[in-house]
């Protein structure tokens, strides 16, 4: 309703009104100062339709139990701090719309997997953070700089476009089965990170990227689940990127 | 040169010995699963539908096919293929699922004398079965065995 110098639509009562609903939130808890293990806590709250996990977890902290621990910072699906485990699967709490979970049972909110949880929902992000610098996450060129920017045709430009969207929010990483697994590998994440570099035609690092990524840890341990490409908030086809990065390394042409 | 030798930022690392041990398993996986696909599909084929089908099953059979060395052949690269393809996806359930060091060599060992093992002993029998065995009542043999 912006348009407000034209006369007023038919106004039903309901216009404009929200429709609110019971939601229970199933927080997984755990405080490293009390607790010996994580775990299982209930809050039923009051929310409306256009609330995401996000708002509930705000409510339930600023409302009812300040100690609830949780990151998030731009809360608009940009940050990538706030990725958690919701009803099982990875996503953004901020992307994820509490109406379109399903509201008969509760709904249940557990950190990611794979990292291990310093509290509540905060997890200890420095394996993973590790794993993105070691394929060297920045522009490698020789010679001089030149005295103009680096020009690109767009296609390019294209060749790379998908995962430049990478906001860093774990939810790849955290979703391998592999990863769970085994915290030597590089995970879904550091693979996209290399492939923005290794098909950027500026770039002239990509012969040692791949070479990192041809370790043993390397891409060759994606079992190709898609667990990653289904857990992406961003939709970037991350299990085609590692194809990619497979088939580079299979046939050295970049 | 003593310590004060500082590398250039870009010098490519290569401390670590570079191998493609990781990348030529993978590549034997996609290459010999296709190729399974043929043999095994073609050995159920052969023995399960042409003819006779299943009835036509039995020593004489087995002992023809052995007679011939393009039977000899295909079933070698069965069981040569099978066997490596197998062994490396329980090596890769190994490397995945096996934390400990020592449960993982151990585990490893055990795959590969099993492997190792079988391929021998298959191999063995591919290329020194004997088709007509002396003492074997007549109507087993294959037609090709000589009188007794």
């Amino acid at each position: 309703m912006t348009l407000t110098t034209e006369a007023p639509a038919q106004e039903t009562p309901d216009a404009g009104g929200i429709p609110s609903f019971q939601v229970t939130l199933r927080l997984r808890r755990f405080n490293p100062e009390s607790d010996t293990e994580a775990r299982w806590e209930d809050h039923t709250l009051t929310m409306h339709g256009t609330d995401r996990v996000l708002d509930a977890l705000h409510k339930i902290k600023w409302e009812y139990d300040g100690s609830l621990t949780f990151r998030r910072s731009c809360a608009h699906g940009i940050c990538g701090s706030d990725a958690m485990r919701i009803n099982g699967r990875n996503r953004l709490a901020c992307k994820t719309l509490l109406k379109d979970l399903p509201l008969d049972k509760p709904i249940s909110v557990e950190p990611i997997k794979g990292l291990a949880v310093l509290k509540d929902l905060v997890v200890d992000m420095e394996p993973f953070y590790e794993a993105y610098k070691s394929i060297m996450p920045f522009l490698v060129t020789s010679g001089n700089d030149p005295s103009r920017e680096r020009r690109q045709s767009p296609e390019e430009r294209e060749r790379f476009d998908d995962t430049t969207k990478c906001i860093l929010c774990a939810a790849c990483t955290t979703s391998c089965p592999v990863y769970w697994s085994d915290g030597q590998y590089f995970g879904p994440q550091a693979i996209v990170g290399a492939h923005r570099f290794i098909f950027d035609s500026r770039d002239e690092g990509s012969e040692e990227r791949l070479e990192i990524l041809n370790d043993r840890e390397g891409v060759w341990r994606c079992r190709t689940t898609f667990n990653c490409t289904d857990a992406c908030p961003r939709g970037i086809e991350v299990t085609k990127a590692i194809q990619e990065v497979k088939q580079a390394l299979l046939f050295r042409r970049v | 040169m003593t310590a004060t030798t500082i590398a250039a930022p870009r010098t490519p690392r290569r401390s670590r010995g570079r191998t493609n041990t990781e990348l030529y398993a993978w590549l034997f996986m996609r290459i010999s699963g296709v190729l399974l696909m043929v043999l095994v599909f073609g050995h159920l084929f052969v023995n399960l539908m042409i003819g006779d089908g299943i009835n036509a099953l039995d020593f004489a059979f087995v002992a023809g096919k052995w007679a011939d060395p393009f039977w000899q052949i295909w079933d070698l690269l069965m069981l040569w293929l099978a066997m490596i393809h197998g062994t490396n996806g329980l090596r890769t359930i190994i490397n995945d699922y096996a934390e400990r060091d020592q449960l993982r060599m151990w585990l490893k060992v055990g795959l590969y004398t099993a492997t190792a093992i079988t391929i021998v002993l298959g191999t063995l029998v591919i290329f020194t079965f004997d088709p007509c065995p002396a003492e074997a009542a007549a109507d087993l043999l294959p037609s090709f065995c000589p009188a007794p």
